[in-house]
């Protein structure tokens, strides 16, 4: 099985947001960037299928070369063989449309990709790949069985869960719960040495449609302070009269 | 050239968000000078959708899709936009349409925005706003393909009554086998309970409640109160509560009315995920967890203590008020 891992390089959970040149742009001055937390489920899940039913697992990103950092640490953390298309990922359409040329090209039999980027939260790159490629999807996925090109996937409902049976070629839109927390890898030293070695190619971007673009950015205005209340009769009549929540 | 609008129904109902998009279409539609088409899957009721500004159902009666599937139901609500020519699709925020926006996006090659938190600010350019960064941050996005779908975030815009007449028309999309290549196998979900997505009230539990025979209080709360039950990272990730329940940047978000966190200290991730809600309520015993500083009210104080009590007083505040 050839697997594609679709990660992206986002700032890291714990990073303040600003935003710059007349807020038009994300302030990357002091932030930490991270592989995506819903494709490191997904890297993990790839990990095992290498492990146990010897998958070859190669890494996509869309970026500047600022990206490659990430890109290593995902080979480190096992992946293969790693490709850059050479772009800024400034719109999920544009994004997908470089992966999706890339799926095609490799032949690839499952992508897993994250349920969406924590940065710009579209949600949209594996199911647009998905309708290029008119692969199989499921979205929201919880839980990636393979057996030949069988596939059972688990994906998150609202209010549940639910089992879905296809075929591959496959792609998902990952997140937590493909691998148990504890499972995430943390790339040694061992690994960290091999990824250096490791393939990365860095290609040009296809011509593919901007769909969207942000104009602005704004920020949350400031909260007041917090009341501070004793006793529940107390916090019962400010939620009824005052915030008429109740 | 009308605006169309996918409804979501369940088991011949629509659900409270089926009203809020139709609402948001109406203005849409009105923006645009033009009407509003809802495309309605197996269910009972259309004619409700005319008390929020819909003009024509597209009402479809097809046993095949009484199970949601996310390739079927694009392809028909792909039909459906086609033969009203519409150039603006409007869906919701549940799990359900997150996972069919896209599909028709790029079916359509159409811009597909997602949180949604307002009417669009203009028509020409297309541009909206929605929430980025996890909630930490707005962006004004512009959508420049010829047809557009936007994601309108849950309770950011509300049900608006705008009674209009409405014609229902029987609609039959093509499908094909092809368009089932994903089946769904067996469904776990909680019936008759409400779900974080759509729950005007949550009620939250952190690892502050110390292990998973604790949650009878927190389930308790919820149900005086008509909530939905959620919980932080590390309590889902310790097997206390199930994954689905897990709010914040990496979790849920929740855009409730009323958000009550319990024993939750309020790291920036947690955070990330509550910020879209109205009112927030902490209780914890430390007087310096980060969440005070989020929350419009708080306890001080042992959650052992202060839940108990809580359910008392509000289950007399309810017979009192009922
Ligand atoms: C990549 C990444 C992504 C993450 N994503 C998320 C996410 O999406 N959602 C999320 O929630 N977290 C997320 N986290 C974890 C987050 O950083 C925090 O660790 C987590 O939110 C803490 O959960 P907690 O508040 O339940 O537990 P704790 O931090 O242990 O806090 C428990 C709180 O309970 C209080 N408490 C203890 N006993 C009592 C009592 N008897 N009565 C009242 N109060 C009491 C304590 O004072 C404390 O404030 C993420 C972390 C990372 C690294």
């Amino acid at each position: 099985m050839k697997i594609l891992v679709c990660i992206s390089n986002v700032p890291d959970t714990t990073s303040k947001i600003n935003f710059t040149e007349g807020d038009t742009k994300f302030d990357t001055n002091g932030v930490q960037f991270i592989i995506n937390p819903n494709d490191e489920f997904g890297l993990t899940r790839a990990m095992w299928f290498k492990e146990k039913q010897n998958a070859v697992v190669h890494i996509a990103t869309v970026g500047g070369a600022n990206v490659e950092p990430t890109m290593r640490k995902a080979l480190a953390i096992g992946a293969d063989e790693a490709i850059r298309v050479n772009a800024d990922p400034t719109d999920g359409f544009f994004v997908a449309e470089q992966l999706a040329a890339i799926i095609k090209d490799g032949a690839y039999d499952l992508v897993i990709a994250g349920r969406e980027s924590i940065d710009y939260n579209g949600g949209m790159v594996p199911g647009i790949i998905a309708s290029i490629l008119d692969m199989n999807f499921v979205n929201t996925c919880i839980k990636l069985e393979v057996e030949g090109t069988e596939a059972t996937a688990v994906r998150e409902i609202d209010g549940g869960k639910e089992k879905i049976a296809t075929t591959l070629p496959l792609i998902i839109g990952g997140q937590k719960g493909l691998v148990e927390e504890s499972d995430l890898r943390i790339p040694n030293m061992r690994g960290i040495m091999m990824a250096r070695q490791k393939k990365l190619s860095v290609i040009e971007p296809i011509a593919a449609i901007h769909a969207t673009k942000d104009t602005k950015f704004e920020k949350p205005a400031a909260k007041g302070s917090v009341k501070l209340v004793t006793s529940v009769d107390e916090l019962i009549d400010l939620l009824h009269n005052e915030a008429k929540a109740i | 050239m009308s605006v169309l609008v996918y409804t979501e129904s369940e088991n011949g109902k629509f659900k409270k968000n089926a009203f809020e998009v139709a609402s948001y279409a109406h203005e849409v539609a009105q923006k645009m000078g033009t009407t509003a088409t809802a495309v309605s899957f197996n269910a009972s009721e259309n004619e409700s959708l005319g008390n929020y500004g819909i003009s024509k159902v597209l009402n479809i009666k097809n046993d095949e899709l009484k199970t949601f599937n996310a390739k079927a139901f694009a392809a028909a609500i792909q039909e459906a936009a086609a033969k009203e020519g519409a150039k603006v699709l409007i869906l919701s925020s549940s799990a359900d349409t997150k996972y069919v926006a896209p599909l028709l996006a790029g079916h359509l090659k159409a811009g597909y925005i997602p949180n949604v938190i307002a009417a669009p600010e203009s028509i020409n350019p297309f541009t909206v706003k929605r929430t980025t960064f996890s909630n930490k941050g707005f962006a004004l996005s512009e959508i420049t393909t010829d047809v557009k779908i936007v994601g309108v975030s849950n309770n950011a815009f509300g049900s608006i009554e705008n009674k209009v007449a409405t014609t229902i028309e029987d609609f039959s999309p093509t499908l094909n086998a092809s368009h089932f290549s994903t089946k769904s196998v067996e469904i776990d979900k909680v019936v008759g309970k409400a779900t974080i997505a759509d729950a005007d009230v949550v009620v939250s539990g952190g690892r502050g409640l110390k292990g998973p025979e604790n949650w009878g209080m927190i389930e308790e709360l919820a149900e005086v109160l008509g909530a939905a039950t959620a919980c932080s990272k590390p309590v889902s990730d310790l097997g206390w509560r199930p994954h689905g329940e897990h709010v914040g940047q990496t979790g849920k978000p929740v855009a409730s009315n009323l958000y009550i966190a319990i024993g939750i200290s309020g790291a920036i991730q947690h955070l990330a995920g509550v910020s879209s809600s109205k009112v927030k309520v902490v209780i914890n015993n430390d007087p310096e967890a980060p969440f005070f500083k989020a929350a419009d009210y708080g306890i001080v104080g042992d959650a052992f203590e202060v839940v108990p009590s809580l359910i008392e007083k509000l289950k007399e505040f309810k017979a009192q008020n009922a």
